[in-house]
C-alpha cells in the first residue's frame, strides 16, 4: 500500500454553480464517506468535472458548500484531493518513471528518493522494464496506468477520476475498469469516478449518483447492488 | 529527393541571373552576375574571411546576450504579472524604434569595441525570443495547471517544472527568428562604429562584386546561426521534435 491518508469524508450541500449567465449545476447535494467510493454520470455538459473541480478546491461555488475532511476552505480541500484528468497529460519531456513520481518531488521529496519510492509499483502496475519510456512510446492503457499511479502518489485521500478511461478503445477501456476495481480495493481512498459509462460505474463503485442535463441536479443516488444498467440508463434518459 | 530540391531552384535562379545580365550586358555597377561576385569572393578571400569572423563574434555575442536578456525579462515577466501589466507594452512601443537611429548613441556612449555591437545585435533579437516565451508559457493547458495543483505542485513548481519546458519549442522559434535578424543587425551596428566587419566592404556601393561577395557571407553566417539554434533544439528537446 502506498503511504498516505486512508480516505477522507466529502460533504456538498446544496451547491450551486455556473460561469457567467450559465448555470452548470443546481442545489447538488452528496455525503460521501471516508474510504467510500461514489460514482458520477451524466450526459455531457451536467456538470460532472466542474463538481470534481469544485471538490478539489479549483474553483469556489456560487452556492452552498464543499467540505473534505471538514475543512470547507479550498485550501484544505486541495490539500485533501489529488485529480485525474480524462488526457493523461504526462510531461513529453520526463520519463515515466519520474513523470509518476513528480508528486513526490513536488512535496520537497529529492528526485533519486522519489524515484525509489514510484519504482517498486511499476511491477504493481504492469510497467515493469517501461520505467525509462518517454510517455510517447507507451500505449494508451500504459499512459493512464502511469497517470494513475502519479494520482496515487500524490498521497491524498481523495482520488477524483475525471472519465479516466474515456480516450480508450472499449476492450481497454474495459481491461482498464476491471484493473481500477482491484487496484482501489488495496488502496483505502475516497473515490469520485465521473464516467459516461455505467457499466464501468456499476463495476468500480459502490454507489452511483446520476446527474440530470444542465443545470446538473442529483436525480437519483443509490448503492450500485440497488442497481442495474437499464436502471441508470432509464435515470439517464429521464 | 525533396529535401534537396532548394539546390535545384537556387541553381536556375543563379544560371538566369547570370544569363540576364550577360544577355542585357548589364553593367557591373548596376548589377553584378553570380559569377563576378565568386570571382571577388576568391580574390578578396583573406580579407573577407577576417571581416566575416569580426561579424561572426558580434553576431553571436550579440545573439547570446538576447537569448538571457530575453529568457530572462520573459520568465520575469511571466512570474510577476504586475511587472508584465506595467512594462510589457513599453517594451512592444519599443520595438518601433529604428536601431538604426540609436546605433550611433551607443557607439558614443560604450565606444568602438565590441560590446556596442554585441548590444545593438541583443536590442534586435530580444523581443522575438521575449514574446514567443511568453505565449510559449501561456499556452501549457488550464487542465494540466490545475492537475499539478492537486499533485502537490506550487505556482513555482509550477512554473518551472512545466511552463518553462512547456514554453520551450516556442523559445526556439523566437531564437530562430532572432537568428536570423541578427546578421543584418550587426551589419547596423558596424556602420555605426566600424570594426573591421563585413560592413567594411560594403562601404563602396560602386564595387557592387565586392559588395555582393560580402551580403553572401553576411547570409551564410545567418543561415550557420539559424542552423545552430535548430541543431541545439534538437539535442536539448528531442520530445518536441517527435511529437
Amino acid at each position: 500500500m502506498i503511504a498516505t491518508m486512508a480516505g477522507a469524508p466529502i460533504s456538498i450541500e446544496h451547491v450551486g454553480h455556473g460561469y457567467g449567465p450559465l448555470s452548470v449545476l443546481h442545489d447538488v447535494s452528496l455525503e460521501i464517506a471516508a474510504g467510500s467510493r461514489l460514482a458520477v454520470v451524466g450526459p455531457s455538459g451536467c456538470g460532472k468535472s466542474t463538481l470534481l473541480h469544485l471538490i478539489a478546491g479549483l474553483e469556489q461555488p456560487r452556492a452552498g458548500a464543499i467540505s473534505v475532511a471538514g475543512g470547507d476552505l479550498p485550501e484544505r480541500r486541495l490539500a485533501g484531493c489529488a485529480l485525474m484528468p480524462q488526457d493523461d497529460l504526462l510531461l513529453p519531456w520526463r520519463s515515466a518513471l519520474d513523470n509518476a513520481a513528480l508528486p513526490l518531488m513536488n512535496a520537497g521529496v529529492g528526485r533519486g528518493q522519489a524515484r525509489e519510492a514510484a519504482l517498486p509499483l511499476f511491477r504493481r502496475f504492469g510497467l515493469e522494464g517501461f520505467e525509462q519510456e518517454q510517455p510517447r512510446r507507451l500505449s494508451g492503457g500504459m499512459r493512464q496506468r502511469v497517470a494513475f499511479l502519479r494520482t496515487l502518489l500524490a498521497g491524498k485521500g481523495v482520488l477524483l477520476l475525471d472519465e479516466p478511461f474515456a480516450s480508450l478503445d472499449a476492450l481497454t477501456r474495459e481491461e482498464l475498469g476491471g484493473w481500477l476495481a482491484e487496484t482501489l480495493d488495496q488502496e483505502p481512498r475516497t473515490v469520485v469516478l465521473v464516467t459516461h459509462d455505467v457499466d464501468e460505474a456499476l463495476r468500480t463503485c459502490e454507489r452511483v449518483a446520476v446527474l440530470s442535463p444542465r443545470p446538473g441536479r442529483l436525480l437519483l443516488d443509490a448503492p450500485s447492488t440497488h442497481l442495474s444498467h437499464d436502471d441508470l440508463m432509464e435515470a439517464l434518459r429521464s | 529527393m525533396k529535401r534537396f530540391a532548394w539546390v535545384g531552384v537556387l541553381a536556375g535562379l543563379l544560371l538566369a541571373w547570370e544569363a540576364w545580365v550577360d544577355l542585357r550586358s548589364v553593367p557591373d555597377y548596376l548589377l553584378p552576375s553570380p559569377s563576378g561576385i565568386a570571382s571577388a569572393l576568391w580574390d578578396e578571400r583573406s580579407t573577407l574571411l577576417s571581416q566575416a569572423a569580426v561579424t561572426a563574434r558580434e553576431m553571436l555575442l550579440g545573439f547570446a546576450l538576447a537569448v538571457i536578456l530575453g529568457l530572462g525579462a520573459a520568465i520575469l515577466l511571466q512570474r510577476l504579472p504586475w511587472l508584465r501589466s506595467a512594462v510589457y507594452p513599453l517594451l512592444v512601443a519599443s520595438q518601433s524604434i529604428p536601431v538604426v537611429a540609436i546605433a550611433p548613441l551607443l557607439v558614443i556612449y560604450l565606444g568602438f569595441g565590441l560590446s556596442p555591437k554585441a548590444l545593438i545585435v541583443a536590442l534586435v533579437c530580444f523581443f522575438p525570443i521575449t514574446a514567443n516565451a511568453l505565449d510559449g508559457f501561456a499556452s501549457a493547458p488550464a487542465e494540466l495547471r490545475s492537475t499539478m495543483r492537486t499533485l502537490n505542485a506550487t505556482p513555482r513548481a509550477i512554473f518551472w517544472r512545466v511552463e518553462l519546458p512547456w514554453a520551450s519549442p516556442r523559445v526556439f522559434t523566437g531564437a530562430r527568428i532572432a537568428a536570423s535578424y541578427a546578421a543584418v543587425a550587426a551589419l547596423f551596428a558596424e556602420y555605426a562604429g566600424g570594426s573591421g566587419g563585413l560592413a567594411d566592404s560594403m562601404h563602396d556601393q560602386l564595387d557592387t562584386q565586392l559588395v555582393g561577395a560580402a551580403i553572401l557571407l553576411l547570409a551564410l553566417l545567418a543561415l550557420a546561426l539559424f542552423g545552430l539554434v535548430t541543431l541545439l533544439e534538437r539535442v536539448m528537446i528531442p520530445w518536441a521534435r517527435e511529437g
